[in-house]
């Protein structure tokens, strides 16, 4: 990879007690790249997180944020790491202000670009205009923002986000997405969700998590092929009959569906254009032809629901 | 960074109404004590003008009251240090803190001199009443200042017991209940045996009230100023090791 990594995971194993939250889960995380970690609750999203932010000490394995050993050099790492945990970690007795202020000092901000830092930080969360408030009067989203604020405030390689838009009303939600690929562009994210369509609008790479195992991991351009699947659904206003359509090249099985439409497995090809074509010229009068997609959820579903003992085979 | 986070923890100590009280009722309490002790010395000094080496104003209202205010304290510390750990862990900001560039020495620390800033503020204001009476008597300032002296040093030992247990739960109430309880302990453990073998030394060795009377007489003894001091770091120590035990597998 050509790109700098940022982070890399090699075989992180966590036990709490007897029960093993995490097991052998090993990644990379390059600069420019969006993480999205996916998993049902209790997967070990979390876990992996905290680990990776020095929150908890990893059974066993190996972490390194930017060259730097976490165990090793803990100050220097995590002078790199931006955290927003899931619950934000607020003083609610505080003004926004101040607690970024606090924020930067823990953080070594160097005194004069301290002052900047936090401006910066207020408006790219859109917090200027409540930055004298006291956070513990502040709405659930904007108490979310300020823990975003303070993850970015020290300009991080990596910013590590745990569900960052829970509590957020959709326009909210929409500017954090944006935010988030914006700092996508310079730093390197990871963020972990249970909502499937922040994967698909924010992320560049997907990993799903289950039972403390990497079950899944590809960029988002491969999830797109993985997606598409072997089926086309067509749609007429006369249709023609289930021969005739059978009957063509390539075409594997026809399901006829209500009003008109068909789902039709093909292989090889995509047969698409040849339908199109004799469509036109028998008058089908062609009202919808698109290729199938299984969607994310569906990915995840057959992920995560997989027994265990199927996993291992 | 260790003066980052006392300042942000002394500041928070003041933004609650918490501080603001302890400070009015501990200085209402004492200054009545103040008042009894010299209104006291007032009714005695006839009788004491024509003793030999008799007590002196330093001896008779000083010392009694930086006593009482021993007490007292012992009551009101464990109210201002139960929050400063286990608050942090119920809220989820110790997170901050462990994901910040920090060690865990550096917190502890910090967090164990914002507290030691509140009660520095706290005997000043304390220590300003048998000072006011030098407006109109020579008082005897070495004797006052090893009473202070002991006065700090207790305090700071009750500090550092607080924060452990502070640092050992998430309810506050928890920790001050235990903090109360084991100063008390500490406190009266010498009542036990009071026959003089070798238990009752340990007993008597190790506790807190009898390391504060030399003190209090203007005795500076390096054991006792030893004993608070290495009541202190254990402490200290006991907290760092129990935050580090938060990251490491259990």
């Amino acid at each position: 990879m050509a790109t700098e990594v940022l982070i890399t995971a090699e075989h992180l194993t966590r036990f709490f007690g007897h029960t093993c939250a995490v097991k052998g889960v090993s990644f990379r995380l390059a600069k420019g790249e969006v993480l999205g970690f996916l998993g049902p609750n209790g997967a070990g999203k979390t876990t992996t997180m905290r680990m990776l932010t020095g929150n908890l000490a990893p059974s066993t394995g190996r972490i390194t944020v930017a060259g730097i050993d976490l165990l090793d050099a803990p100050k220097q790492a995590k002078a790199r790491i931006g955290y927003l945990p899931e619950q934000p970690p607020l003083y609610r007795e505080l003004t926004v202000q101040e607690y970024l202020r606090y924020c930067a000092h823990l953080n070594r901000v160097p005194g004069r670009e301290l002052g900047s830092a936090v401006d910066q930080a207020q408006a790219r969360c859109g917090l200027t205009q409540v930055r004298r408030r006291l956070i513990g009067n502040l709405s659930k989203g904007f108490q979310q923002r300020v823990g975003i604020a303070q993850a970015i405030l020290h300009n991080p390689a990596v910013v590590i986000l745990d569900e960052p838009t829970v509590g957020l009303d959709p326009i909210q939600i929409r500017e954090i997405r944006a935010l988030i690929r914006e700092l996508g562009e310079n730093h390197g994210i990871i963020l972990s969700t249970h909502i499937l369509p922040e994967v698909q609008a924010t992320c560049s790479r997907v990993q799903i998590i289950h039972r403390g195992q990497l079950v899944f991991s590809a960029t988002l351009a491969e999830l797109q092929e993985q997606m598409t699947t072997q089926s086309l659904i067509l749609g007429c206003q006369a249709p023609p009959d289930l021969q005739t359509l059978e009957a063509m090249p390539g075409i594997e099985r026809v399901t006829p569906l209500a009003a008109g439409r068909f789902r039709l497995a093909f292989a090889g090809d995509n047969p698409a254009e040849a339908l199109a074509a004799r469509a036109a010229a028998e008058g089908w009068r062609l009202r919808e032809l698109s290729p199938e997609q299984r969607s994310l959820e569906q990915i995840f579903v057959e992920l995560t629901t997989r027994e265990p003992d199927a996993e291992a085979a | 960074m260790i003066l980052t986070i006392a300042a942000r923890e002394l500041r928070s100590l003041f933004l609650s109404p918490l501080a603001w009280s302890v400070l009015a009722v501990v200085q209402f309490i004492l200054a009545y004590l103040f008042l009894a002790q010299v209104d006291n010395f007032m009714t005695l000094q006839p009788q004491l003008v024509g003793l030999e080496g008799a007590p002196g104003v330093t001896d008779l209202i000083a010392a009694p009251l930086l006593g009482d205010a021993a007490i007292v304290l012992l009551l009101v510390t464990p109210l201002i240090t139960m929050r400063i750990l286990s608050e942090e862990r119920r809220n989820g900001t110790l997170s901050l803190l462990f994901s910040a560039p920090v060690s865990m020495t550096e917190i502890v620390l910090g967090k164990y001199l914002g507290l030691l800033g509140f009660f520095f503020i706290l005997l000043a204001m304390l220590v300003a009443m048998p000072l006011s009476l030098l407006a109109g008597t020579p008082l005897d300032l070495g004797k006052l200042a090893a009473g202070v002296l002991g006065l700090g040093l207790l305090l700071a030992a009750f500090c550092a017991a607080g924060l452990y247990l502070s640092s050992l739960t998430e309810q506050p109430t928890v920790a001050a209940i235990s903090t109360f309880g084991l100063l008390l302990l500490l406190w009266i453990i010498d009542w036990a045996g009071k026959g003089g073998d070798e238990v009752s030394g340990l007993l008597h060795y190790l506790s807190l009230l009898r390391h504060y009377e030399p003190l209090l007489r203007g005795l500076v003894h390096s054991t006792d100023v030893l004993y608070y001091l290495l009541f202190v770091i254990i402490f200290l120590g006991l907290s760092i090791r129990r935050l580090d035990a938060d990251r490491l597998s259990h």
